[in-house]
Protein backbone atom coordinates (compact mmCIF):
# COMPACT_ATOMS: atom_id res chain seq x y z
CA UNK A 1 0.00 0.00 0.00
CA UNK A 2 2.82 2.55 0.41
CA UNK A 3 3.39 3.24 -3.34
CA UNK A 4 -0.22 4.95 -2.67
CA UNK A 5 1.15 6.82 -0.37
CA UNK A 6 2.95 8.53 -3.10
CA UNK A 7 -0.12 9.96 -5.12
CA UNK A 8 0.03 12.14 -1.45
CA UNK A 9 0.42 15.65 -2.05
CA UNK A 10 2.23 17.62 0.60
CA UNK A 11 -1.20 18.18 2.22
CA UNK A 12 -2.49 21.41 2.57
CA UNK A 13 -0.18 23.45 0.45
CA UNK A 14 -1.27 26.64 -1.44
CA UNK A 15 -0.41 25.41 -4.89
CA UNK A 16 -2.45 22.24 -4.73
CA UNK A 17 -5.78 24.10 -3.67
CA UNK A 18 -4.37 27.50 -5.77
CA UNK A 19 -6.48 26.37 -8.92
CA UNK A 20 -9.67 25.47 -7.27
CA UNK A 21 -10.32 27.73 -4.20
CA UNK A 22 -9.56 31.82 -4.74
CA UNK A 23 -7.31 31.11 -0.94
CA UNK A 24 -8.55 33.89 1.34
CA UNK A 25 -5.19 35.36 1.04
CA UNK A 26 -5.13 38.79 3.14
CA UNK A 27 -3.89 40.06 -0.08
CA UNK A 28 -3.52 43.94 0.25
CA UNK A 29 -4.60 45.74 -2.65
CA UNK A 30 -2.74 48.80 -3.71
CA UNK A 31 -2.85 52.11 -1.77
CA UNK A 32 -4.70 53.77 -4.27
CA UNK A 33 -7.42 50.70 -5.28
CA UNK A 34 -8.37 50.94 -1.68
CA UNK A 35 -9.28 54.54 -1.40
CA UNK A 36 -11.16 54.32 -4.55
CA UNK A 37 -12.99 51.38 -2.61
CA UNK A 38 -13.60 53.89 -0.11
CA UNK A 39 -14.38 56.73 -1.75
CA UNK A 40 -17.09 54.28 -4.06
CA UNK A 41 -19.18 52.76 -0.52
CA UNK A 42 -18.60 57.22 0.41
CA UNK A 43 -20.12 58.36 -2.79
CA UNK A 44 -23.09 55.80 -2.55
CA UNK A 45 -24.21 56.46 0.71
CA UNK A 46 -23.95 60.11 0.33
CA UNK A 47 -26.52 59.24 -2.80
CA UNK A 48 -28.91 57.27 -0.74
CA UNK A 49 -28.46 60.29 1.86
CA UNK A 50 -29.42 62.87 -0.84
CA UNK A 51 -32.57 60.64 -1.90
CA UNK A 52 -34.12 60.25 1.55
CA UNK A 53 -33.87 63.74 2.27
CA UNK A 54 -35.55 64.93 -1.31
CA UNK A 55 -38.32 62.39 -1.05
CA UNK A 56 -38.99 63.52 3.07
CA UNK A 57 -37.75 66.55 2.72
CA UNK A 58 -39.51 67.51 -0.35
CA UNK A 59 -42.65 65.94 0.95
CA UNK A 60 -42.54 67.92 4.57
CA UNK A 61 -42.76 70.75 2.31
CA UNK A 62 -45.10 70.45 0.26
CA UNK A 63 -47.56 70.00 3.05
CA UNK A 64 -46.37 73.14 4.74
CA UNK A 65 -46.16 75.11 1.83
CA UNK A 66 -49.46 73.84 1.60
CA UNK A 67 -49.00 72.11 -2.18
CA UNK A 68 -50.51 68.74 -0.62
CA UNK A 69 -53.24 68.51 2.21
CA UNK A 70 -51.46 67.15 5.42
CA UNK A 71 -54.74 65.60 6.25
CA UNK A 72 -54.96 63.02 3.80
CA UNK A 73 -51.59 62.29 2.80
CA UNK A 74 -49.56 63.01 6.50
CA UNK A 75 -46.52 64.71 7.41
CA UNK A 76 -42.88 62.99 8.20
CA UNK A 77 -42.95 64.83 11.55
CA UNK A 78 -46.12 64.58 12.63
CA UNK A 79 -45.62 60.45 11.88
CA UNK A 80 -42.72 60.97 13.58
CA UNK A 81 -44.52 62.69 16.81
CA UNK A 82 -47.02 59.90 16.19
CA UNK A 83 -44.39 57.05 17.10
CA UNK A 84 -43.08 59.16 19.88
CA UNK A 85 -46.11 59.58 21.43
CA UNK A 86 -47.18 55.51 21.28
CA UNK A 87 -44.07 54.85 22.84
CA UNK A 88 -44.12 57.44 25.06
CA UNK A 89 -47.93 57.23 26.16
CA UNK A 90 -49.06 54.48 24.87
CA UNK A 91 -52.11 53.74 21.99
CA UNK A 92 -55.94 53.66 22.39
CA UNK A 93 -55.70 50.06 23.18
CA UNK A 94 -52.92 49.55 25.28
CA UNK A 95 -48.74 50.01 24.87
CA UNK A 96 -46.99 50.01 21.61
CA UNK A 97 -44.77 47.24 22.85
CA UNK A 98 -48.13 44.76 23.41
CA UNK A 99 -49.65 45.53 19.62
CA UNK A 100 -46.15 44.64 18.07
CA UNK A 101 -46.15 41.51 20.64
CA UNK A 102 -49.55 40.43 19.15
CA UNK A 103 -48.66 41.16 16.03
CA UNK A 104 -45.43 39.21 16.06
CA UNK A 105 -46.57 36.62 17.39
CA UNK A 106 -49.42 36.05 15.23
CA UNK A 107 -46.83 36.60 12.19
CA UNK A 108 -43.96 34.06 14.02
CA UNK A 109 -46.92 31.43 14.45
CA UNK A 110 -48.17 32.11 11.26
CA UNK A 111 -44.93 31.64 9.44
CA UNK A 112 -43.46 28.22 11.35
CA UNK A 113 -46.83 26.87 11.07
CA UNK A 114 -46.74 27.54 7.07
CA UNK A 115 -43.28 27.06 5.89
CA UNK A 116 -43.05 23.40 8.51
CA UNK A 117 -46.29 22.26 6.44
CA UNK A 118 -45.34 23.89 2.80
CA UNK A 119 -42.39 22.08 2.98
CA UNK A 120 -43.63 18.74 4.37
CA UNK A 121 -46.38 18.37 1.76
CA UNK A 122 -44.32 20.16 -0.67
CA UNK A 123 -41.58 17.38 -0.45
CA UNK A 124 -44.00 14.60 -0.04
CA UNK A 125 -45.49 15.38 -3.42
CA UNK A 126 -42.56 15.91 -5.07
CA UNK A 127 -41.35 13.04 -3.95
CA UNK A 128 -44.31 10.54 -4.59
CA UNK A 129 -45.54 10.91 -7.62
CA UNK A 130 -48.91 9.18 -7.11
CA UNK A 131 -49.81 11.93 -4.20
CA UNK A 132 -48.78 14.48 -6.73
CA UNK A 133 -50.67 13.73 -9.39
CA UNK A 134 -53.97 12.98 -7.02
CA UNK A 135 -53.64 16.79 -5.24
CA UNK A 136 -52.02 18.62 -7.79
CA UNK A 137 -55.31 19.85 -8.97
CA UNK A 138 -56.82 20.63 -5.90
CA UNK A 139 -53.56 22.62 -4.69
CA UNK A 140 -53.83 24.67 -7.79
CA UNK A 141 -57.54 25.51 -7.73
CA UNK A 142 -56.93 26.47 -3.74
CA UNK A 143 -53.83 28.72 -5.00
CA UNK A 144 -56.19 30.61 -7.36
CA UNK A 145 -58.65 31.68 -4.73
CA UNK A 146 -58.11 34.70 -3.31
CA UNK A 147 -57.11 33.61 -0.05
CA UNK A 148 -57.21 37.05 1.59
CA UNK A 149 -61.04 36.76 1.68
CA UNK A 150 -60.40 33.68 3.72
CA UNK A 151 -59.70 35.90 6.68
CA UNK A 152 -63.21 36.89 6.93
CA UNK A 153 -64.44 32.74 7.03
CA UNK A 154 -61.58 32.74 9.85
CA UNK A 155 -62.69 35.72 12.25
CA UNK A 156 -66.31 34.04 11.90
CA UNK A 157 -65.37 31.02 13.02
CA UNK A 158 -62.48 31.30 15.06
CA UNK A 159 -63.16 34.78 17.04
CA UNK A 160 -61.33 37.98 17.24
CA UNK A 161 -58.58 35.88 18.92
CA UNK A 162 -55.27 34.86 17.75
CA UNK A 163 -56.41 31.60 16.08
CA UNK A 164 -58.31 33.28 13.15
CA UNK A 165 -54.94 35.65 12.61
CA UNK A 166 -52.42 32.75 12.54
CA UNK A 167 -54.60 31.05 10.10
CA UNK A 168 -54.34 33.57 8.02
CA UNK A 169 -51.17 34.01 8.26
CA UNK A 170 -50.68 29.90 7.32
CA UNK A 171 -52.77 29.90 4.29
CA UNK A 172 -50.85 32.87 3.16
CA UNK A 173 -47.63 31.43 4.08
CA UNK A 174 -48.44 27.97 2.85
CA UNK A 175 -48.48 27.88 -1.15
CA UNK A 176 -45.47 29.81 -1.95
CA UNK A 177 -43.17 27.63 0.42
CA UNK A 178 -45.23 24.28 -0.71
CA UNK A 179 -44.96 25.18 -4.50
CA UNK A 180 -40.88 26.11 -3.63
CA UNK A 181 -40.66 22.96 -2.08
CA UNK A 182 -42.15 20.87 -4.24
CA UNK A 183 -40.16 22.62 -7.45
CA UNK A 184 -37.18 22.53 -5.78
CA UNK A 185 -37.56 18.25 -5.11
CA UNK A 186 -38.21 17.84 -8.70
CA UNK A 187 -34.86 19.81 -9.76
CA UNK A 188 -33.41 17.28 -7.64
CA UNK A 189 -30.29 16.38 -9.60
CA UNK A 190 -30.91 12.90 -10.85
CA UNK A 191 -27.09 11.81 -10.51
CA UNK A 192 -26.91 12.81 -7.03
CA UNK A 193 -30.23 10.72 -5.89
CA UNK A 194 -28.82 7.69 -8.06
CA UNK A 195 -25.18 8.23 -6.38
CA UNK A 196 -27.04 8.22 -2.80
CA UNK A 197 -28.49 5.13 -3.85
CA UNK A 198 -25.50 3.32 -5.37
CA UNK A 199 -23.93 4.05 -2.15
CA UNK A 200 -26.54 2.44 -0.32
CA UNK A 201 -29.05 4.44 1.03
CA UNK A 202 -32.57 4.23 1.56
CA UNK A 203 -35.49 6.06 -0.27
CA UNK A 204 -35.62 7.97 3.52
CA UNK A 205 -32.31 8.72 3.66
CA UNK A 206 -32.01 9.57 0.47
CA UNK A 207 -35.08 12.43 1.03
CA UNK A 208 -33.57 13.64 4.32
CA UNK A 209 -29.67 13.83 3.02
CA UNK A 210 -29.84 14.62 -0.26
CA UNK A 211 -34.02 15.62 -1.57
CA UNK A 212 -34.03 18.10 1.23
CA UNK A 213 -30.54 19.54 1.07
CA UNK A 214 -30.79 19.87 -1.89
CA UNK A 215 -33.89 21.64 -2.46
CA UNK A 216 -33.11 23.85 0.46
CA UNK A 217 -31.49 26.69 -1.69
CA UNK A 218 -35.31 26.77 -3.40
CA UNK A 219 -37.32 26.65 0.12
CA UNK A 220 -35.24 29.55 1.56
CA UNK A 221 -35.74 32.14 -1.73
CA UNK A 222 -39.38 31.18 -0.91
CA UNK A 223 -38.65 32.29 3.10
CA UNK A 224 -37.93 35.55 2.23
CA UNK A 225 -41.32 36.90 0.99
CA UNK A 226 -42.76 34.53 3.06
CA UNK A 227 -42.63 36.11 6.34
CA UNK A 228 -43.79 39.35 4.58
CA UNK A 229 -47.16 37.41 3.68
CA UNK A 230 -47.17 35.94 6.99
CA UNK A 231 -47.22 39.55 8.55
CA UNK A 232 -49.67 40.47 6.23
CA UNK A 233 -51.80 37.87 7.36
CA UNK A 234 -51.88 39.13 10.93
CA UNK A 235 -52.29 42.62 10.09
CA UNK A 236 -55.09 42.02 7.50
CA UNK A 237 -56.98 39.71 10.03
CA UNK A 238 -56.48 42.37 12.76
CA UNK A 239 -57.85 44.82 9.95
CA UNK A 240 -61.10 42.37 9.90
CA UNK A 241 -61.30 42.00 13.71
CA UNK A 242 -59.04 42.38 16.68
CA UNK A 243 -58.62 43.69 20.15
CA UNK A 244 -54.99 44.22 19.79
CA UNK A 245 -52.38 44.49 17.11
CA UNK A 246 -50.78 46.71 14.56
CA UNK A 247 -53.71 46.22 12.41
CA UNK A 248 -56.04 46.99 14.58
CA UNK A 249 -54.11 50.51 15.33
CA UNK A 250 -54.63 51.48 11.54
CA UNK A 251 -58.12 50.77 11.44
CA UNK A 252 -57.81 52.97 14.64
CA UNK A 253 -56.25 55.71 12.89
CA UNK A 254 -58.41 55.24 9.83
CA UNK A 255 -61.51 55.81 11.91
CA UNK A 256 -60.79 58.90 13.13
CA UNK A 257 -59.21 59.64 9.80
CA UNK A 258 -55.72 59.73 11.66
CA UNK A 259 -53.63 59.62 8.08
CA UNK A 260 -50.66 60.29 10.11
CA UNK A 261 -51.59 56.64 12.36
CA UNK A 262 -51.71 55.30 9.60
CA UNK A 263 -48.50 56.21 8.45
CA UNK A 264 -46.62 55.48 11.56
CA UNK A 265 -47.91 52.04 12.20
CA UNK A 266 -46.94 51.20 8.47
CA UNK A 267 -43.24 52.26 9.37
CA UNK A 268 -43.12 50.19 12.57
CA UNK A 269 -44.24 47.28 10.63
CA UNK A 270 -41.62 48.07 7.69
CA UNK A 271 -39.16 48.04 10.78
CA UNK A 272 -40.65 44.64 11.80
CA UNK A 273 -40.27 43.25 8.42
CA UNK A 274 -37.02 44.22 7.62
CA UNK A 275 -35.49 42.83 11.23
CA UNK A 276 -36.98 39.67 10.85
CA UNK A 277 -35.47 39.73 6.35
CA UNK A 278 -31.96 40.84 8.46
CA UNK A 279 -32.52 37.68 10.21
CA UNK A 280 -33.77 35.49 7.42
CA UNK A 281 -30.18 36.43 5.62
CA UNK A 282 -28.17 35.39 8.53
CA UNK A 283 -29.90 32.26 8.63
CA UNK A 284 -29.82 31.68 5.06
CA UNK A 285 -25.97 32.38 4.98
CA UNK A 286 -25.30 29.62 7.72
CA UNK A 287 -27.73 27.22 6.13
CA UNK A 288 -26.28 27.57 2.61
CA UNK A 289 -22.66 27.85 3.66
CA UNK A 290 -21.88 25.16 1.16
CA UNK A 291 -22.35 26.71 -1.95
CA UNK A 292 -19.96 28.88 -3.74
CA UNK A 293 -20.52 32.60 -2.94
CA UNK A 294 -21.84 33.92 -6.23
CA UNK A 295 -20.77 37.51 -5.09
CA UNK A 296 -16.86 37.59 -6.38
CA UNK A 297 -18.23 37.40 -9.98
CA UNK A 298 -18.16 40.60 -12.26
CA UNK A 299 -21.26 42.45 -12.35
CA UNK A 300 -23.16 41.64 -14.81
CA UNK B 1 -13.35 -13.51 -23.16
CA UNK B 2 -11.08 -13.83 -19.62
CA UNK B 3 -7.91 -12.14 -20.22
CA UNK B 4 -5.27 -10.92 -17.75
CA UNK B 5 -5.56 -12.66 -14.45
CA UNK B 6 -4.88 -10.36 -11.39
CA UNK B 7 -1.55 -10.73 -10.65
CA UNK B 8 -2.07 -11.87 -7.33
CA UNK B 9 -4.44 -14.39 -8.01
CA UNK B 10 -3.15 -17.43 -5.91
CA UNK B 11 -4.22 -20.22 -8.62
CA UNK B 12 -4.27 -18.25 -12.29
CA UNK B 13 -5.27 -21.59 -13.51
CA UNK B 14 -8.75 -21.84 -12.01
CA UNK B 15 -11.15 -20.41 -14.21
CA UNK B 16 -11.65 -16.72 -12.70
CA UNK B 17 -15.59 -16.73 -11.51
CA UNK B 18 -17.93 -14.36 -13.53
CA UNK B 19 -18.63 -10.70 -12.04
CA UNK B 20 -21.15 -9.51 -15.07
CA UNK B 21 -23.44 -11.12 -17.41
CA UNK B 22 -25.00 -9.35 -19.89
CA UNK B 23 -26.99 -12.11 -21.67
CA UNK B 24 -29.03 -10.99 -25.11
CA UNK B 25 -29.82 -7.71 -23.73
CA UNK B 26 -32.17 -5.44 -25.09
CA UNK B 27 -33.31 -1.99 -24.32
CA UNK B 28 -35.35 0.57 -25.21
CA UNK B 29 -36.97 3.88 -24.34
CA UNK B 30 -40.12 5.61 -24.51
CA UNK B 31 -39.46 8.95 -26.78
CA UNK B 32 -41.37 11.95 -26.45
CA UNK B 33 -42.99 11.33 -30.04
CA UNK B 34 -44.65 8.15 -28.31
CA UNK B 35 -42.34 5.95 -30.28
CA UNK B 36 -39.44 3.71 -28.84
CA UNK B 37 -35.77 3.79 -28.95
CA UNK B 38 -33.68 0.95 -28.72
CA UNK B 39 -30.54 1.44 -27.15
CA UNK B 40 -29.22 -1.82 -27.01
CA UNK B 41 -29.97 -4.77 -28.96
CA UNK B 42 -28.65 -8.54 -28.71
CA UNK B 43 -25.88 -7.33 -26.55
CA UNK B 44 -23.70 -10.27 -24.47
CA UNK B 45 -20.62 -9.05 -22.73
CA UNK B 46 -18.70 -11.07 -20.01
CA UNK B 47 -16.45 -9.37 -17.41
CA UNK B 48 -14.80 -11.91 -15.09
CA UNK B 49 -14.00 -10.76 -11.23
CA UNK B 50 -10.94 -8.68 -10.69
CA UNK B 51 -10.93 -7.31 -14.66
CA UNK B 52 -10.57 -4.27 -15.96
CA UNK B 53 -12.93 -3.77 -19.40
CA UNK B 54 -13.42 -0.92 -20.99
CA UNK B 55 -16.43 0.33 -22.79
CA UNK B 56 -16.00 2.32 -26.14
CA UNK B 57 -17.82 3.07 -28.64
CA UNK B 58 -19.35 6.23 -30.28
CA UNK B 59 -21.16 8.99 -28.87
CA UNK B 60 -24.94 7.74 -27.94
CA UNK B 61 -24.19 4.44 -28.71
CA UNK B 62 -25.53 3.30 -25.06
CA UNK B 63 -22.58 2.81 -23.50
CA UNK B 64 -23.85 4.67 -20.48
CA UNK B 65 -27.28 2.47 -20.59
CA UNK B 66 -25.29 -0.72 -20.64
CA UNK B 67 -24.01 0.38 -17.18
CA UNK B 68 -26.96 1.91 -15.63
CA UNK B 69 -28.67 -2.25 -16.37
CA UNK B 70 -25.74 -3.29 -14.59
CA UNK B 71 -26.17 -1.03 -11.31
CA UNK B 72 -29.78 -1.86 -11.31
CA UNK B 73 -30.83 1.66 -12.09
CA UNK B 74 -32.61 0.23 -14.66
CA UNK B 75 -33.90 -3.11 -16.04
CA UNK B 76 -33.55 -4.51 -19.32
CA UNK B 77 -36.61 -4.87 -22.15
CA UNK B 78 -35.63 -8.40 -22.83
CA UNK B 79 -32.37 -10.61 -21.85
CA UNK B 80 -30.70 -11.28 -18.78
CA UNK B 81 -28.43 -9.28 -16.58
CA UNK B 82 -26.56 -11.14 -13.65
CA UNK B 83 -24.20 -9.89 -11.79
CA UNK B 84 -22.26 -12.43 -9.87
CA UNK B 85 -23.98 -15.05 -11.39
CA UNK B 86 -27.05 -13.92 -9.91
CA UNK B 87 -29.96 -11.94 -12.37
CA UNK B 88 -30.08 -8.51 -11.03
CA UNK B 89 -33.18 -6.98 -9.49
CA UNK B 90 -32.63 -3.88 -7.89
CA UNK B 91 -29.66 -2.17 -7.20
CA UNK B 92 -27.27 -4.32 -5.51
CA UNK B 93 -24.41 -3.56 -2.39
CA UNK B 94 -21.51 -4.69 -4.59
CA UNK B 95 -21.49 -2.40 -7.14
CA UNK B 96 -19.84 1.05 -7.32
CA UNK B 97 -20.41 3.67 -9.57
CA UNK B 98 -18.28 6.92 -10.50
CA UNK B 99 -20.42 9.15 -12.79
CA UNK B 100 -19.61 11.31 -15.49
CA UNK B 101 -20.54 14.48 -14.01
CA UNK B 102 -19.74 15.65 -10.57
CA UNK B 103 -22.36 13.74 -8.20
CA UNK B 104 -20.49 14.22 -5.24
CA UNK B 105 -22.74 15.82 -2.71
CA UNK B 106 -22.27 19.58 -2.88
CA UNK B 107 -23.51 20.40 0.82
CA UNK B 108 -21.47 18.07 2.33
CA UNK B 109 -17.46 18.76 3.16
CA UNK B 110 -15.00 16.26 1.61
CA UNK B 111 -15.12 13.70 4.56
CA UNK B 112 -19.07 13.37 4.81
CA UNK B 113 -18.95 13.01 1.41
CA UNK B 114 -16.51 9.64 1.47
CA UNK B 115 -18.38 8.49 5.07
CA UNK B 116 -21.91 8.99 3.53
CA UNK B 117 -21.64 4.92 1.94
CA UNK B 118 -20.72 3.42 5.40
CA UNK B 119 -23.17 5.85 6.98
CA UNK B 120 -26.44 4.49 4.95
CA UNK B 121 -24.71 0.97 5.21
CA UNK B 122 -25.51 1.47 8.64
CA UNK B 123 -21.72 1.93 9.68
CA UNK B 124 -21.33 3.71 13.13
CA UNK B 125 -19.98 7.09 12.90
CA UNK B 126 -16.40 6.83 14.25
CA UNK B 127 -15.73 3.65 12.18
CA UNK B 128 -17.13 5.15 9.24
CA UNK B 129 -15.16 8.63 9.93
CA UNK B 130 -11.87 6.25 10.30
CA UNK B 131 -12.24 4.12 7.09
CA UNK B 132 -13.12 7.49 5.22
CA UNK B 133 -9.83 9.46 6.46
CA UNK B 134 -7.98 6.30 5.12
CA UNK B 135 -9.16 6.35 2.02
CA UNK B 136 -8.79 10.00 1.42
CA UNK B 137 -5.20 9.23 2.55
CA UNK B 138 -5.09 6.87 -0.31
CA UNK B 139 -6.63 9.44 -3.14
CA UNK B 140 -3.79 11.89 -1.76
CA UNK B 141 -6.82 14.04 -0.13
CA UNK B 142 -5.56 14.53 3.58
CA UNK B 143 -5.42 17.74 5.23
CA UNK B 144 -8.94 18.59 2.92
CA UNK B 145 -11.52 16.99 4.83
CA UNK B 146 -13.02 19.94 6.44
CA UNK B 147 -13.31 21.73 2.33
CA UNK B 148 -16.78 22.05 0.39
CA UNK B 149 -16.60 20.33 -3.11
CA UNK B 150 -17.17 23.83 -4.98
CA UNK B 151 -13.98 24.49 -2.86
CA UNK B 152 -11.75 22.16 -5.10
CA UNK B 153 -10.56 21.49 -8.10
CA UNK B 154 -11.99 18.70 -11.21
CA UNK B 155 -9.41 16.59 -10.54
CA UNK B 156 -10.17 16.41 -6.43
CA UNK B 157 -13.46 16.18 -6.66
CA UNK B 158 -13.18 13.01 -8.84
CA UNK B 159 -10.66 11.55 -6.08
CA UNK B 160 -13.44 12.27 -3.81
CA UNK B 161 -15.67 10.65 -5.89
CA UNK B 162 -13.22 7.86 -6.28
CA UNK B 163 -12.71 7.76 -2.73
CA UNK B 164 -16.23 7.69 -1.98
CA UNK B 165 -17.30 4.48 -4.18
CA UNK B 166 -14.40 2.58 -3.58
CA UNK B 167 -14.83 2.80 0.54
CA UNK B 168 -17.25 0.63 0.22
CA UNK B 169 -15.39 -1.99 -1.55
CA UNK B 170 -17.50 -2.79 -4.23
CA UNK B 171 -16.95 -5.94 -6.27
CA UNK B 172 -17.76 -4.02 -9.27
CA UNK B 173 -16.85 -0.60 -10.27
CA UNK B 174 -19.12 0.90 -13.13
CA UNK B 175 -17.67 4.22 -14.49
CA UNK B 176 -19.22 6.14 -16.71
CA UNK B 177 -16.75 8.43 -18.70
CA UNK B 178 -15.31 9.49 -15.55
CA UNK B 179 -12.52 11.64 -16.57
CA UNK B 180 -14.20 13.43 -19.42
CA UNK B 181 -14.77 16.92 -17.81
CA UNK B 182 -11.20 17.11 -16.96
CA UNK B 183 -8.71 18.59 -18.88
CA UNK B 184 -6.00 16.32 -20.76
CA UNK B 185 -2.59 15.89 -18.66
CA UNK B 186 -4.94 15.98 -15.19
CA UNK B 187 -7.03 13.04 -17.01
CA UNK B 188 -3.59 10.81 -17.37
CA UNK B 189 -2.67 11.39 -14.33
CA UNK B 190 -5.77 10.61 -12.73
CA UNK B 191 -5.91 7.29 -14.77
CA UNK B 192 -2.91 6.23 -13.83
CA UNK B 193 -3.67 6.79 -10.01
CA UNK B 194 -7.09 4.84 -10.77
CA UNK B 195 -4.78 2.03 -11.69
CA UNK B 196 -3.03 2.01 -8.30
CA UNK B 197 -6.21 2.29 -6.29
CA UNK B 198 -7.26 -0.09 -8.37
CA UNK B 199 -4.96 -2.64 -7.64
CA UNK B 200 -5.87 -2.27 -3.64
CA UNK B 201 -9.55 -4.14 -4.11
CA UNK B 202 -9.15 -5.31 -7.44
CA UNK B 203 -12.76 -5.21 -7.95
CA UNK B 204 -14.02 -5.78 -11.66
CA UNK B 205 -14.14 -2.32 -13.13
CA UNK B 206 -16.30 -1.28 -16.48
CA UNK B 207 -14.56 1.58 -17.98
CA UNK B 208 -17.01 3.65 -20.22
CA UNK B 209 -15.47 6.03 -22.36
CA UNK B 210 -15.23 7.33 -26.21
CA UNK B 211 -11.48 7.60 -25.42
CA UNK B 212 -9.38 5.23 -26.93
CA UNK B 213 -6.30 5.81 -25.88
CA UNK B 214 -7.38 5.63 -22.18
CA UNK B 215 -9.25 2.56 -22.67
CA UNK B 216 -6.19 0.21 -24.33
CA UNK B 217 -3.81 1.82 -21.55
CA UNK B 218 -6.00 1.15 -18.53
CA UNK B 219 -7.87 -1.80 -19.25
CA UNK B 220 -7.33 -5.98 -19.50
CA UNK B 221 -9.92 -5.93 -22.91
CA UNK B 222 -11.53 -3.45 -24.84
CA UNK B 223 -15.23 -3.93 -25.86
CA UNK B 224 -16.02 -2.02 -29.02
CA UNK B 225 -19.72 -1.13 -28.90
CA UNK B 226 -21.53 -0.32 -32.58
CA UNK B 227 -23.24 2.81 -33.61
CA UNK B 228 -27.02 2.50 -31.65
CA UNK B 229 -29.04 0.24 -31.15
CA UNK B 230 -25.44 -1.17 -29.82
CA UNK B 231 -24.30 -4.58 -29.75
CA UNK B 232 -20.70 -6.07 -29.34
CA UNK B 233 -18.73 -5.25 -32.47
CA UNK B 234 -15.63 -6.77 -30.99
CA UNK B 235 -13.44 -7.28 -28.05
CA UNK B 236 -9.76 -7.08 -28.11
CA UNK B 237 -7.66 -8.75 -25.08
CA UNK B 238 -4.99 -6.15 -24.11
CA UNK B 239 -1.85 -8.09 -22.97
CA UNK B 240 0.45 -5.03 -21.89
CA UNK B 241 2.46 -5.37 -18.59
CA UNK B 242 1.21 -4.07 -15.18
CA UNK B 243 1.80 -1.81 -13.51
CA UNK B 244 1.54 0.56 -16.10
CA UNK B 245 1.77 4.30 -16.18
CA UNK B 246 -1.06 6.05 -18.30
CA UNK B 247 1.27 8.75 -19.51
CA UNK B 248 4.13 6.53 -21.02
CA UNK B 249 2.24 3.24 -22.03
CA UNK B 250 0.78 4.72 -24.91
CA UNK B 251 4.49 5.14 -26.62
CA UNK B 252 5.29 1.06 -26.21
CA UNK B 253 5.13 -0.25 -29.85
CA UNK B 254 2.37 -3.71 -28.70
CA UNK B 255 0.22 -0.26 -27.34
CA UNK B 256 0.21 1.33 -31.46
CA UNK B 257 -0.30 -2.20 -32.62
CA UNK B 258 -3.36 -2.68 -30.87
CA UNK B 259 -4.54 0.76 -31.30
CA UNK B 260 -4.24 0.09 -34.62
CA UNK B 261 -6.63 -2.92 -34.94
CA UNK B 262 -8.85 -1.12 -32.60
CA UNK B 263 -9.04 2.39 -34.35
CA UNK B 264 -10.39 -0.29 -37.19
CA UNK B 265 -12.99 -1.55 -35.95
CA UNK B 266 -14.26 1.41 -34.16
CA UNK B 267 -13.75 4.16 -37.17
CA UNK B 268 -16.86 2.16 -39.36
CA UNK B 269 -19.05 3.16 -36.40
CA UNK B 270 -18.30 6.09 -35.75
CA UNK B 271 -18.73 7.42 -38.95
CA UNK B 272 -21.76 6.12 -38.99
CA UNK B 273 -22.77 7.74 -35.92
CA UNK B 274 -21.55 11.14 -37.26
CA UNK B 275 -23.09 10.59 -40.29
CA UNK B 276 -26.38 10.30 -38.51
CA UNK B 277 -26.12 13.60 -36.48
CA UNK B 278 -24.84 15.51 -39.16
CA UNK B 279 -27.77 14.78 -41.91
CA UNK B 280 -31.01 15.89 -40.00
CA UNK B 281 -34.18 14.09 -40.04
CA UNK B 282 -32.95 10.83 -41.33
CA UNK B 283 -32.04 9.02 -38.19
CA UNK B 284 -33.40 6.26 -37.80
CA UNK B 285 -36.77 5.69 -35.50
Amino acid sequence: MSETDLLTPPTGTPAATGTAAPSPQPATPPRSARDRGRRHKLTVNAGRLAVLVVVLGGWELSTRLKLVDPFFYGQPSKVLTQIHTWISHGTSQGSLWQQINVTLEEAALGFVIGVVSGVFIGVALGRIRYLAEVLGPYIKIMNSIPRIVLGSIFIVAFGLGLTSKVLLAVVLVFFGVFFNAFQGVREVDRNLIANARILGASKWRVTKEVVLPSAFTWILASLHVSFGFALIGAIVGEFLGAQHGLGLLIRTAQGTFNANGVLAAMVIIAIVALVAEGLLTVLERRLLRWRPSQLSGPDL
Amino acid sequence: MTCTEPLFAPHPSQPTPTAIELRGVTKEFDTPGGGRYQALRDLNLTVAAGEFCAVVGPTGSGKSTTLSLVSGLEAPTAGEVMVRGRPVTGIGPEIGFVFQTDAVFPWKSVLDNVMAGPRFRGKPKAQAQADARDWLRRVGLSGFEDRYPHQLSGGMRKRVALAQSLINEPGILLMDEPFSALDVQTRAIMATELLLLWDLTRPAVVFVTHDLEEAIALADKVVVLTAGPATVKAVFPVDLPRPRVVQEVRFEAAFVELYHQIWEALRDEVMVAYARTTTAGTAPK
